[in-house]
């Protein structure tokens, strides 16, 4: 036992001894790699951590809060300076990071939100403003249209942050324009399929999409199946019926090169650089940091599509 | 109302004896789930009359309810092999991961520039037979209760899918694979047609063949099948192999459908409505008896209600909850204790204003 002991320490010495010789080591945990946008995102991190010369220690956590939870706890038993965590559920966190706090590693929330009264228990949060993408959305809809539209809307996951607060941002613009409305709106719970099977029904219910003017989509992928169904029913998506949407995946500017989409608000997935600028500004001394940092990426029509497919079909 | 169903039920008030024998018993059995499909499309006729409107454009049918039997073309598939699991008492909890895994082998395929659509459908079918035949080995050989041997494969398939996309949503272009999930045949959507070829093939072996009787033997009781000379093992394992298949082609029809391979989601939870399908349809999960017709009309009834709900323009919030009341009165329709105190309560109602006079 006692030799295993020393063995640990003499271990954990020679890595501080490392550790303090190269430049910081930051530990970051991720929710797992279940969508293009979250690849793309842990992508931004280690290319960021890559080029300032950080050490990352990169966790997946398969979508698992107990696989998270473990992960801060090993990055707080190597003494990193310190931590980011994209969390895969707000609950919960509370033990973990009153844990990283006592051993005083800074941590940034990316992302999802931690359900913590405590604002001492982290840094700072750096996310999407959702509720802005929605409004961005509205904005470009509204513009093109002159106010005159009848939309078919297909929701997020219901009680997802992400769709609440864009039908919210959305809704909240086109209620400044009486000839806006939104005719029907179900859950295609953000993937293809749904949206595809979701959307073929409504164009059904709505005369075969006569009077519909757009779709709303509130991601990429839902709006993806949403165009099949459009092109299945006899119309031409991006001209009789518009199509708008939230998060910029390669796929969706291929459809609007082709035609087939109009615009994209980009869900930005470059967190990287923001959040290891707020650790720096932390590890400095500069203690005044903002409790939430919001990224909001830009809005992307079929102008610009070929080109930027081409930039991000190509990674 | 009871007169159908008595002829199973010794216990309820004798019915006229011309009803009696063996018609009533065999539509009784199929009266109820029937009865719960109907009254869906009677609340549509009412609701959205234009549910019913079907149109004959470029060379197919088009309207919701070909949209219904389209998107049911998935569950219909996994039903069918579920429907002779479940006979055999057992369960498949990995259709689901397995259509996430034969989607994501053909994807692959079609992106690495496999064009042949005979070698495509071929692939899958094998990760399908492959997938089956783990569960069977699993079940029939090592004696592991089915629930926790499909169990493993339902979590582990779903992995498998996503190591073979490389966690990323494959989409190909492939006119010939896509015409799986989009095509149409005699103005009916491919996927359709497909359903009704296996049905066919499915009810032929089993009622044509001893087979089907194997099945029901091994369901009701493998211990006795055994002493009689029936492989008891083999025909679990054959089962499996065959709900295998039907996932498997169910995971190309969905993939071919939207183009593209979604590991994480592409049926997700489906085995639980194949499941459902085959308890509306009248099945017992101990084993024994089954109806593939009467799977397929369980498979209705739960597209049907998805359909109705976004027809209907209710808030998305209500959907499961609408779903589970639709499913609780299907099912109560059914048991024959729910019939009789019905029917008793009908009597007392009958009788009472005659006392009063």
């Amino acid at each position: 036992m006692k030799i295993i002991q020393r063995l640990a320490t003499g271990l954990a010495l020679t890595l501080c001894l490392a550790q303090s010789a190269a430049a910081i080591t930051v530990g970051f945990s991720q929710v797992g790699s279940e969508s293009g946008w979250r690849t793309s995102f842990s992508e931004s991190v280690k290319a960021e951590a890559k080029r300032r010369g950080i050490e990352l220690k990169f966790s997946d956590a398969q979508q698992k809060q107990e696989n998270q939870i473990k992960a801060v706890r090993s990055f707080i038993a190597q003494g990193v300076d310190a931590i980011m965590i994209a969390p895969v559920v707000e609950t919960g966190w509370k033990p973990v990071l009153r844990e990283a706090k006592r051993a005083r590693i800074p941590v940034v929330i990316l992302d999802r939100n931690v359900d913590s009264k405590n604002p001492s228990l982290f840094v700072t949060r750096i996310a999407s403003d959702f509720v802005e993408e929605g409004r961005r959305a509205a904005d470009w809809l509204m513009q093109k249209t002159d106010g005159n539209c009848n939309i078919l809307e297909l929701q997020g996951t219901v009680g997802a942050t992400a769709a609440i607060d864009r039908m919210k941002g959305f809704n909240e613009v086109i209620g400044k324009y009486p000839n806006a409305k939104i005719v029907r709106s179900q859950t295609g719970e953000f993937t293809r399929t749904k949206g595809k099977e979701v959307m073929e029904a409504m164009l059904k219910a709505e005369d075969g999409g006569k009077n519909i003017c757009a779709l709303w989509a509130h991601n990429d992928e839902m709006a993806l199946g949403g165009i099949q169904a459009i092109k299945e029913a006899g119309l031409k998506p991006g001209k009789d019926i518009l199509v708008v949407s939230v998060d910029g995946v390669p796929d969706y500017f291929k459809a609007m090169a082709d035609g087939d989409a109009n615009a994209t608000v980009e869900l930005n997935p470059h967190l990287g650089a923001p959040a290891f600028d707020v650790i720096q500004r932390y590890l400095d001394g500069d203690h005044n940091i903002d409790k939430l940092i919001t990224t909001t990426g830009g809005l992307y029509t079929q102008a610009t599509a070929a080109e930027e497919y081409a930039k991000r079909a190509a990674k | 109302m009871s007169n159908l169903q008595s002829a199973a039920l010794p216990e309820q008030p004798v019915s006229p004896a011309g009803l009696r024998g063996k018609l009533p018993s065999l539509s009784g059995r199929y009266l109820w789930p029937l009865l719960g499909l109907f009254c869906l499309l009677a609340i549509n006729l009412v609701l959205t009359p234009e549910f019913f409107h079907i149109e004959f454009n470029d060379g197919r049918f088009y309207g919701s309810l070909i949209d219904v039997l389209n998107r049911s073309a998935p569950v219909a598939l996994l039903a069918i092999g579920m429907t002779l699991v479940i006979a055999t008492g057992g369960i498949d909890l990995s259709v689901g991961a397995t259509m996430a895994i034969a989607g994501a082998v053909c994807a692959n395929l079609v992106v690495s520039g496999v064009d042949s659509v005979f070698v495509l459908l071929v692939a899958g079918l094998v990760a399908g037979l492959v997938a089956g035949a783990v569960n069977g080995g699993l079940v029939s050989i090592l004696g592991i209760q089915p629930i926790v041997a499909t169990l493993i494969l339902m979590v582990a398939g779903r992995g498998i899918a996503q190591l073979i996309n490389a966690g990323q949503i494959v989409t190909f272009q492939h006119a010939g694979f896509a015409f799986l999930g989009t095509g149409d045949f005699l103005g009916l959507p491919f996927p359709v047609v497909l359903v009704l070829i296996v049905f066919a093939a499915v009810q032929l072996l089993m009622r044509k063949t001893a087979l089907g009787l194997f099945v029901e033997s091994v369901g009701c009781n493998a211990g006795a099948s055994h002493y009689l000379g029936i492989n008891a093992r083999a025909v679990k394992m054959l089962v499996y192999c065959i709900a295998g298949l039907c996932a498997a082609l169910a995971g190309m029809i969905s993939a071919a459908d939207i183009q593209g391979s979604d590991a994480n989601n592409a049926g997700l939870w489906l085995e639980l409505d194949a499941i459902l399908a085959v308890v509306i349809g009248g099945a017992s999960l101990m084993g024994g008896r089954f109806s593939l017709v009467l799977s397929l009309v369980g498979v209705l009834v739960i597209q049907c209600l998805s359909t109705t709900i976004i027809m209907s323009g209710l808030p998305p919030k209500f959907n499961l909850l609408i779903k589970a009341l639709v499913v609780i009165f299907v099912l109560l329709l059914q048991s024959p204790r729910f019939q009789a105190q019905m029917a008793a309560l009908f009597k007392r109602v009958k009788k009472q204003p005659g006392r009063a006079a």
